[in-house]
């Protein structure tokens, strides 16, 4: 079963629209996401080809594409969508709560 | 389907096809043992890494399985019959049917004339089993002499230096990477090698090498003598069209392909550091490019092509060089004549330069620092190329200006 776990990541006026921001924690790096329409996300924050950070790449729409290989990644599922990339990114539930961005990064 | 050459334009154009839901036989035909396998490592962590007894598949052999892909590796075309759509094949003696035949058989690196290096071993890198070669040649204190001072020749150069060897590079022309980077970025990778210990000779050429103990001694054209012990040239590659030439596809500084990728025979098509093609770009400029993206994008293309599509090839050149820890980006021409450079100069101290034609438009960009501060404004401009916009040297100067929103103004 799934353990919930939600860190206060940043504040929702810390990413700007169709753009994405590291965070890191525990060891680990995320990448936070805010879409054109205004939804955040957020994925595991290196790339699955090179282990790059992705909060380095370019979002458009709902895809970041890594800054080295420009493989492409549909950040609202992980979905991986462009060559060099096959393998899909992990995401992670997101929570706004007062203007703050929660991610869950719990475990199974 | 039939494709010659699996090198990166040739995986992706199988891969491509796969995807776009053809349903038919498609054979790869590689020339090496191994499966398709990704070669900008080969001047960077191949060389640094001892560990890597592989190098990284663009597909492994699951991959193509599961895509139906029949890959020959270890096999070699040696006639393409276009009358009955065969292609010959060594050392098996094997004849394949083909009904779209794509050649994507890359280029070779261009060797010295022999009379320049009687008696030495010159090392050349292209291949894996190559980059294995060099890399046992680069211990710690080993002396390294790097011939030709290009992105290969500064890469290995750099990957030397990182594993502790002694180096020194010889370029004949009158200064390094003169082919296609601005002045003043060759100058800011010139002094980072300098901060590393490399020696640069610009403008200098080697005139002989005699043995000398266990080492080679290379004289060089301004006196100097290097003893090393290894000697590795970078001095350019040339396309491999000897198989198309025999067959009678026309080539024009590679295969002579059009917008779409498709030969004088409308069955046979090519991409990659093979092909030369009209850019839209650039006043449909005949190009050839030997870079690892467009391989890509060609292959993609290709594949597209063979299945019937009629659309051209458009894709905005885009490069890049990893040296120690900096990254040189380039997209679009930074060198076509009557162009204006504008910098911007980015918070992190470094810049970027903008190239315009005279009428205003975004020709190229290009830039020299770490990768991780460059290369997402570095896309937005090469995004600006692609659709041929004029956003104004002012704006693009300004820091102020956000180089995503001229994209957004179209």
């Amino acid at each position: 079963m799934r353990v919930a776990k939600w860190i206060d990541a940043c504040g929702t006026d810390e990413i700007e629209v169709e753009d994405v921001l590291r965070f890191d924690h525990d060891g680990r790096t995320y990448a936070l996401y805010r879409s054109p329409d205004d939804r955040f996300y957020a994925t595991d924050g290196l790339c699955t080809h090179e282990q790059v950070h992705l909060a380095d790449g370019l979002v458009m729409d709902n895809i970041i594409e890594c800054p080295k290989h420009n493989g492409r990644f549909d950040y609202t599922t992980g979905q991986a969508r462009g060559a060099p990339v096959c393998i899909s990114l992990k995401t992670y539930p997101i929570r706004i709560d007062n203007g703050r961005v929660l991610i869950d990064v719990g475990t199974e | 389907m039939v494709i010659v050459g699996a090198g990166e334009a040739g995986a992706r154009a199988a891969l491509s096809l796969r995807q776009s839901g053809w349903p038919g036989a498609i054979t790869l035909i590689g020339q090496e043992d191994l499966p398709p396998y990704e070669r900008p490592p080969l001047s960077k962590k191949v060389l640094t890494c001892t560990t890597d007894t592989a190098p990284r598949t663009t597909v492994n052999a699951d991959g193509l399985a599961a895509d139906k892909i029949t890959y020959l590796p270890g096999t070699r075309v040696c006639e393409i019959d276009r009358v009955h759509h065969r292609v010959a094949l060594l050392p098996t003696q094997r004849e394949f049917h083909y009904d779209r035949l794509l050649l994507t058989t890359g280029a070779s690196a261009r060797k010295l004339a022999t009379e320049s290096h009687s008696g030495a071993e010159i090392h050349y890198l292209r291949t894996f089993a190559d980059a294995v070669k060099i890399r046992a040649k680069l211990d710690r204190g080993a002396r390294i002499l790097i011939i030709g001072g290009g992105f290969i020749g500064l890469e290995i150069a750099a990957s030397a230096r990182m594993v502790g060897a002694d180096v020194t590079v010889v370029e004949m022309a009158p200064r390094i990477l003169g082919r296609s980077v601005p002045q003043n970025l060759a100058k800011l990778i010139r002094q980072s090698h300098a901060e590393q210990g490399v020696a640069i000779f610009e403008g200098i050429g080697v005139t002989g090498f005699e043995p000398a103990g266990q080492q080679t001694r290379a004289h060089l054209s301004n006196g100097v003598t290097v003893d090393c012990d290894a000697i590795v040239a970078g001095v350019g590659a040339v396309p491999n069209t000897g198989l198309a030439e025999s067959s009678g596809v026309i080539t024009e500084n590679g295969i002579r392909v059009d917008a779409c990728l498709r030969t004088n025979d409308p069955d046979i098509f090519a991409a990659g550091d093979c092909c030369s093609f009209p850019h839209a770009l650039y006043d449909n400029r005949r190009i050839r490019l030997e870079a690892w993206r467009n391989a890509q994008a060609q292959g993609q293309h290709a594949a597209a092509s063979l299945l019937g599509a009629a659309t051209a090839y458009c894709a905005v050149p885009s490069f890049w060089s990893d040296q120690y820890d900096r990254t040189l980006l380039i997209c679009g021409f930074t060198d076509e004549p009557n162009t204006d450079t504008v910098e911007r100069n980015l918070a992190s101290g470094v810049n970027l330069q903008f190239h315009l034609a005279s009428d205003g438009r975004l020709l190229g960009a290009s830039a020299f620092g770490p990768n991780e501060l460059i290369a997402r404004e570095m896309r937005i401009a090469e995004l600006l190329i692609e659709r041929s916009a004029s956003p104004g040297g002012d704006r693009l100067a300004d820091p102020a200006v956000k180089l995503k929103s001229l994209l957004r103004a179209g």
